[in-house]
């Protein structure tokens, strides 16, 4: 059942907050697309260090072609208007390689650079990200497809019908809608939620399309896949639209058995079930990932197991994640 | 160099009527391909900066999305941060509200720009701020205008503070800012960017937002494109840097404003009314009639007369769009207009709106613009073309190489930072002092 499932591969680029960060970034998404990993992470806080993370996406999608691009936004001191826009641009600039990973901001320091609210408790913010990543998808949704029509004859550059106000009522914000930003290429950008952490994952199964989780083993990996599995259905989800990735920070140069072992690993927990793919943070970006890639990812590839070239265009394409038809759409569909 | 030398941006056709989306020649108003198209061409004419607005809400008439005009734009920086990959030189500019943001976060987004351009950032400060706008916020709300600017040069305050909080070369400091509007203290993680203090930009008309240009921006958005009006503005900006011990040089002053060109001066006249005839379709003419009385009008027949009852000065027919200032006044212009010249109502409003600044053949174009700089009406200009993606590519194949002939615009770019571009000092670092 489980061996036809496709392999993901996904790295992590943040460089530090260094003078020359932003262009070792860059020549490490280059490495990972030479491998056609997945994606790419580049991780942030609200406090940084160094610069914003999917400004620095940004700067690199023209300078490359395939690979998808996941910045983490941090959902607690911005405004959900401008996240979501910010993300659906992401996602045009890089003509539909956009995702983002959810983060939260507990720190009282982190408050104290907004000085509006003490940070709430961990649980609350998950339950606001979550709100936040419901009204994301609600505005990227608030444009249909084909809501631009450019009809001459009527002077209509938009048929208004197909732009809707979502209305939506959170626990610490609201939203009118529409977004400012045409229905992004992807439709809804890739939602990833590091589930690491138990505080995030009823909001990972809510909400994610790719859940990272850490795990020691095998066993514990699928009981974690299972766990999220059983929440999305909770949810109302099909658990076969969300990929659960194990996320790990490797020092290849420690790693017994080296980067051979580890292709081992991958391919022993993903076809036993226990994950669907891999998440690498390495320890010493340039050095590990390209035995990574030179080395783990070659092996999976001469065992069948990973894509030698990318087949899609789109992040969506890589992952396998159909591409969501806008809620709105469907309920004037059906009524 | 002994003539004034002229400025130039390319501002990224807009969500409003100038735009011709109509044209067979138009394009995609969202990919980044028009985006990359329009930078790369004002690169080619070795622009100052590439200039993008902001709206924060969909424009809505009688309670329903406006649907005449471009609808749609994506986030400026993100926009930017991906033209910093496709140009070298070219100054890049976001328009970004000081109502709906907070200044941490935004001095962030705004260094991070700076660094992945190599110094070519800058900051257009609007304060827009209505409760129509608000309902997309958090912060919801509306400030009347002293409360905005009082917000918004506490903001501009309260970022150059950050920007400045990591010394050269230096360190993460700390900051702390303490003020009516804003209480924020911690450690900025941005090291100093290229410019240091990226360019600030303000669009704002009424005094106070003369003053707050006066007292902390670099350049000015004005919409004074006429050759009085703007030597007018010019003499009463600049008036007022003195007092903040700025020299006339600091602030630059540049009008947003349209051309077309021709073969021939008259070539270029007839091909300016056809442009206006396509911005002022039947359907933008009795909706420009709305924005100016105020109320429902969809009855009366653009190729008519125009309606004989009043403006209404209190209307909410339009939201998200900047007021008409004195509807009573404009509306008995607009009138006595129809009346001298027989004009109906969309004769009436292709006469009177989107009339464009400057309209010739590429000789008489170079002329004006250069007379408009040489005679202190502006300092240099934002130019607004009607069509995406192409629409500056005539003007700088045909204009660009005729201001240079003159003198008046640079052969090549000679620095590498916007401000370098726009002639503006590095800035002195001030972190440290109180
Ligand atoms: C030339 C010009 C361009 C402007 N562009 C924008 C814009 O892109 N987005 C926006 O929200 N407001 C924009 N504004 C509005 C101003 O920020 C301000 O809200 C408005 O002019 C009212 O302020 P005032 O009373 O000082 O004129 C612009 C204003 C001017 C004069």
């Amino acid at each position: 059942m489980t061996s036809h499932r496709p392999l993901h591969l996904a790295a992590e680029v943040a460089s530090g907050a260094g003078p020359d960060a932003a262009r070792r970034t860059l020549a490490l998404a280059r490495t990972a697309e030479a491998a056609a990993l997945d994606f790419l992470t580049h991780d942030d806080t609200f406090a940084g260090p160094g610069l914003d993370a999917l400004a620095v996406l940004a700067r690199i999608a023209p300078e490359t072609r395939s690979v998808g691009l996941v910045p983490t936004v941090t959902t607690t001191h911005t405004e959900p208007f401008h996240v979501q826009a910010a993300v659906a641009t992401l996602d045009w600039v890089s003509r539909g390689r956009a995702g983002w990973r959810i983060a939260v901001s507990p720190s009282g320091a982190e408050a104290r650079l907004v000085g509006r609210r003490p940070a709430p408790p961990t649980a609350e913010l998950w339950q606001e990200a979550g709100e936040v990543a419901e009204v994301s998808r609600k505005l990227w949704d608030s444009w249909e497809d084909d809501a631009e029509i450019r009809d001459v004859a009527t002077g209509r550059f938009v048929d208004r019908r197909k732009l809707h106000h979502v209305d939506f009522q959170g626990a610490t914000f609201s939203v009118k809608g529409p977004s400012i930003v045409p229905r992004p290429p992807q439709g809804n950008p890739v939602t990833v939620v590091d589930a690491t952490r138990p505080a995030a994952r009823d909001t990972a199964a809510h909400h994610a399309d790719v859940a990272l989780i850490s795990a020691a083993s095998a066993e514990e990996a699928a009981a974690l896949r299972a766990e999220l599995h059983r929440g999305a259905r909770a949810h109302g989800r099909d658990p076969g639209q969300l990929r659960v990735l194990l996320s790990s920070t490797v020092d290849l140069d420690a790693y017994e058995g080296g980067a051979g072992a580890l292709a081992e690993l991958i391919a022993g927990w993903h076809g036993g079930g226990a994950v669907d793919g891999f998440h690498l943070v390495p320890a010493a970006g340039e050095r590990d990932l390209e035995r990574f890639t030179s080395e783990t990812v070659a092996r999976l590839r001469e065992r069948g197991l990973f894509r030698t070239d990318y087949e899609g265009t789109t992040l969506r394409d890589h992952l396998g994640l159909a591409r969501p038809v806008s809620q709105y759409a469907k309920a004037v569909a059906s009524a | 160099m002994s003539r004034k030398q002229i400025h130039l941006a390319a501002h990224f056709p807009g969500v409003n009527s100038t735009t011709v989306w109509a044209d067979p020649r138009s394009g995609s108003q969202i990919d980044f391909s028009s985006f990359e198209h329009l930078a790369r061409t004002a690169e080619r004419g070795l622009f100052d900066f590439f200039f993008l607005a902001e709206g924060l809400r969909l424009r809505e008439h009688a309670g329903r999305i406006h649907d005449l005009d471009v609808v749609g734009r994506p986030e400026s920086i993100t926009v930017l941060n991906a033209l910093a990959a496709v140009t070298d030189r070219l100054g890049l500019a976001a328009t970004v509200n000081a109502t709906f943001n907070e200044p941490y976060e935004l001095a962030r987004r705004l260094a991070s720009l700076d660094h992945l351009s190599a110094g070519r950032a800058a900051w257009n400060v609007v304060t827009s701020s209505d409760a129509f706008t608000g309902e997309n916020f958090r912060r919801g709300g509306y400030l009347d205008r002293a409360d905005r600017y009082a917000r918004a040069a506490e903001f501009v305050g309260a970022v150059r503070e950050l920007w400045d909080s990591r010394p050269p070369g230096g360190a993460p400091g700390t900051f702390a800012h303490s003020g009516p509007q804003f209480r924020i203290e911690g450690s900025f993680p941005v090291p100093r960017s290229p410019q240091g203090q990226p360019v600030v930009i303000q669009a704002g008309d009424s005094a106070e937002g003369r003053e707050f240009a006066a007292s902390a921006a670099d350049v000015v958005f004005t919409r004074h494109s006429t050759l009085e009006a703007g030597r007018e503005f010019y003499a009463d900006v600049k008036g007022r840097l003195a007092r903040y011990g700025r020299e006339p040089d600091d602030l630059k002053i540049m009008p947003g404003v349209t051309y077309v060109l021709g073969d021939s001066d008259a070539d270029a006249q007839e091909r300016a009314a056809g442009i206006r005839r396509q911005q002022v379709s039947p359907q933008n003419a009795i909706l420009a009639l709305e924005q100016v009385w105020g109320r429902d009008l969809s009855g009366y027949d653009p190729d008519g007369p125009l309606p004989d009852i009043d403006p209404d000065p209190d209307s909410t027919l339009v939201q998200g769009r900047v007021r008409v200032a004195d509807p009573v006044a404009v509306a008995r212009k607009w009138r006595a207009l129809s009346e001298a010249k027989g004009l109906s109502i969309r004769q009436t409003v292709i006469e009177s709106t989107g009339r464009q600044s400057f309209v010739g053949s590429p000789a008489t174009v170079a002329a004006a613009l250069e007379e408009f700089v040489a005679t202190d009406a502006a300092d240099g200009f934002i130019l607004v073309p009607h069509l995406t993606p192409g629409g500056l590519d005539d003007f700088v194949d045909q204009v660009v190489p005729l201001l240079q002939e003159r003198g008046a615009f640079r052969t090549e770019y000679t620095g590498t930072t916007l401000r370098s571009h726009l002639g503006l000092p590095d800035p002195v670092w001030k972190g440290g002092t109180p």
